[in-house]
């Protein structure tokens, strides 16, 4: 089986940082909006090489959307900056009527998402984010699962012509896809090659699923691992061929089992596949206080929880 | 475009003669607060907008206007067709299946002169702000002009939006008011009273201009020739436009009733005959 190194812990939140300072130097209509947390979403270098271009909102979410929609008339790109939970849930009706159904260039950029997030608790942890973008006719919805990788995606995102909700996070996680990678937006990165179950994960499970792979593999199973960067619009097509091998699958996020990446596969295999289905996901419930060590290993969310779902989805088969 | 008063007075009573026709084929609508603002768009569309009707969702080196309160549909969609973003004929599928113009405006469907949806109240401000500060980005000089109802003041991101306009000095920018005093479920001092609108943008620290006769077109042209004159001085201009709810059909002028109503047939006849054909009928 195909080894990953981790090469060195990195926030995916500073990935983010990383491409939206590059987009300033390489796309001079890349715009960006901030509500009050600039720090924490990492975009200090955006700002200070290039004031005219960034957009300090105060704590006002639904004027940061609205004015983000209002931009692109004019050809700008704007990328919004807030935690997980205030990009969506707070202005959902503002994403859904100026950004979504308006067709507007908007990116719209959530970082601290899941419970991941940690002490804060359940207040800032949205479980649900994912569902609620989805859902909306013409979203983009990416979860990103390392530093390399989110910084990747923000820079591909520019080049998207229509609305994206990029998700990633707080916690400094194991950065191992390659550096300067390229990100094809919906095309799932298959890991590992394997036959028994198939693993797809998304944002922060993807390198517990290769752990759990590992463990696997020690005990004479071989999982093929998926990373299913873009949960909208979702591969299918690679979700289909690798079930059609391993004829099961464990699907594994931060985030509620209503709604998430687990029922977007469920739908694509009952469609055109039918198999055995675990879900590694918070079973409809809120988080709470806490590390975020702790908190995964409470609400099933790590490598151990993966590697019991995988051997019990094998027994369904 | 025309050029004297009563042509600008024709083309008022032939746009309340479209919005009648439009809400009463449908029975469906709100006739109310279109009429109100009869002369304001025929103000801004007939006198003092720069535009190009070959239409450009990017409007660079134009006027750029949005409607937060984007139920009043039937007055915006008569006065582009009229202006000549798209036929007259169009008026007729108003709110029928696969139709461009829809309940509420909307980009989706395609239809030359909208920018933005609207319906969902309380959010048009904030996307004119961001117009208006894309176009300070692009050394565009033009103007964005935004239209508010009052009631729709109430919603909470007006005011994050009018904080933001004054703290950032967006003086590009003219929003209007539409004071008529009415919203769905009667006068705005009943459902929820508002205050002194004045004092609170002034406080804000916006300029602010009242209009006190909103249904007279001269007075309006005046009024919007007057902010154009204001803005481009730190701070983002404010017109409160007094209308009246129903303005040119006495039966529906002065009430809430006819906010979301459409009229019969009698009531669209009684209707039509106090406005009486001008430009032609589609």
């Amino acid at each position: 089986m195909k080894k990953y190194t981790d090469t060195g812990k990195k926030d995916t939140r500073s990935g983010f940082g990383a491409g939206l300072a590059e987009l300033g130097k390489t796309n001079e209509n890349v715009v960006a909006l901030c509500a009050d947390l600039t720090g924490s979403l990492k975009m200090d270098e955006f700002k200070e090489n290039h004031p005219e271009r960034f957009f300090q909102v105060g704590i006002a979410e639904a004027n940061m959307i609205g004015m983000a929609a209002g931009m692109t008339v004019g050809g700008k790109i704007p990328f919004t900056g807030t935690f997980a939970n205030f990009s969506t849930g707070r202005v959902y009706d503002q994403i859904r009527q100026s950004v979504a159904y308006s067709g507007k260039n908007v990116k719209i950029c959530a970082s601290h998402a899941g419970l991941t997030l940690g002490e804060d608790g359940a207040t800032h942890q949205i479980l649900e984010d994912i569902g609620l973008m989805k859902m909306l006719p013409g979203m983009t919805v990416i979860n990103t699962c390392d530093y390399n990788q989110t910084k990747a995606a923000t820079i591909a995102i520019a080049e998207h012509d229509g609305p994206v909700y990029l998700r990633f996070g707080r916690p400094k996680v194991a950065n191992f896809t390659p550096e300067n990678g390229k990100f094809e937006i919906g095309k799932a990165v298959q890991l590992t090659e394997g036959t028994d179950v198939t693993i797809v994960a998304t944002g922060h499970l993807v390198w517990e699923a290769l752990i759990a792979a590992e463990e696997l593999e020690a005990n004479g199973i071989s999982a093929e691992v998926i990373n299913i960067h873009t949960i909208k619009p979702l591969d299918a097509e690679a979700i289909i061929k690798s079930v059609n091998k391993t004829g099961c699958i464990v699907t594994a996020e931060e985030h509620n089992f209503l709604g998430g990446l687990g029922e977007s596969v469920a739908r694509v295999l009952a469609e055109n596949a039918p198999a055995p289905q675990e879900f590694i996901a918070t079973k409809d419930t809120f988080g709470e206080s806490g590390t975020p060590a702790q908190l995964m290993e409470k609400y099933g969310l790590n490598a151990n929880a993966i590697k019991i779902a995988a051997e019990k989805v094998i027994k369904r088969k | 475009m025309p050029q004297n008063t009563q042509q600008l007075e024709d083309f008022v009573t032939q746009v309340r003669r479209d919005i009648l026709r439009q809400v009463h084929k449908v029975s469906s609508g709100h006739p109310g607060g279109s009429l109100g603002c009869v002369e304001f768009f025929t103000a801004l569309y007939q006198e003092i907008m720069e535009y190009s009707t070959d239409f450009t969702m990017d409007g660079i080196n134009e006027d750029l206007f949005f409607l937060s309160n984007g139920h009043i549909s039937p007055v915006f969609y008569s006065v582009l067709a009229r202006s000549g973003f798209f036929p007259v004929e169009e008026l007729n599928t108003f709110r029928l299946l696969d139709s461009r113009l829809q309940g509420h405006p909307t980009t989706h469907e395609g239809l030359p002169g909208i920018r933005m949806a609207s319906g969902s109240l309380g959010q048009g401000l904030s996307v004119a702000i961001g117009a208006a500060e894309t176009k300070k980005l692009n050394n565009d000089t033009h103007t964005v002009f935004a239209l508010l109802g009052d009631g729709e003041l109430q919603e909470g991101q007006n005011w994050e939006a009018i904080m933001y306009a004054a703290g950032h000095k967006v003086d590009n920018l003219i929003a209007t008011v539409d004071l008529n005093g009415q919203q769905i479920d009667g006068s705005t001092d009943d459902v929820l009273p508002m205050g002194n609108m004045k004092d609170k943008f002034l406080a804000f620290g916006w300029e602010v201009l009242e209009v006190e006769k909103g249904n007279n077109i001269v007075e309006v042209i005046k009024g919007l020739q007057e902010a154009k004159k204001l803005s481009g001085n730190g701070k983002p201009v404010c017109i409160l436009l007094k209308t009246v709810m129903g303005n040119g059909v006495d039966f529906m002028m002065h009430t809430h009733a006819w906010h979301g109503k459409a009229p019969n047939d009698e009531q669209l006849e009684a209707g039509l005959q106090q406005n009486a054909e001008t430009l032609g009928d589609y």
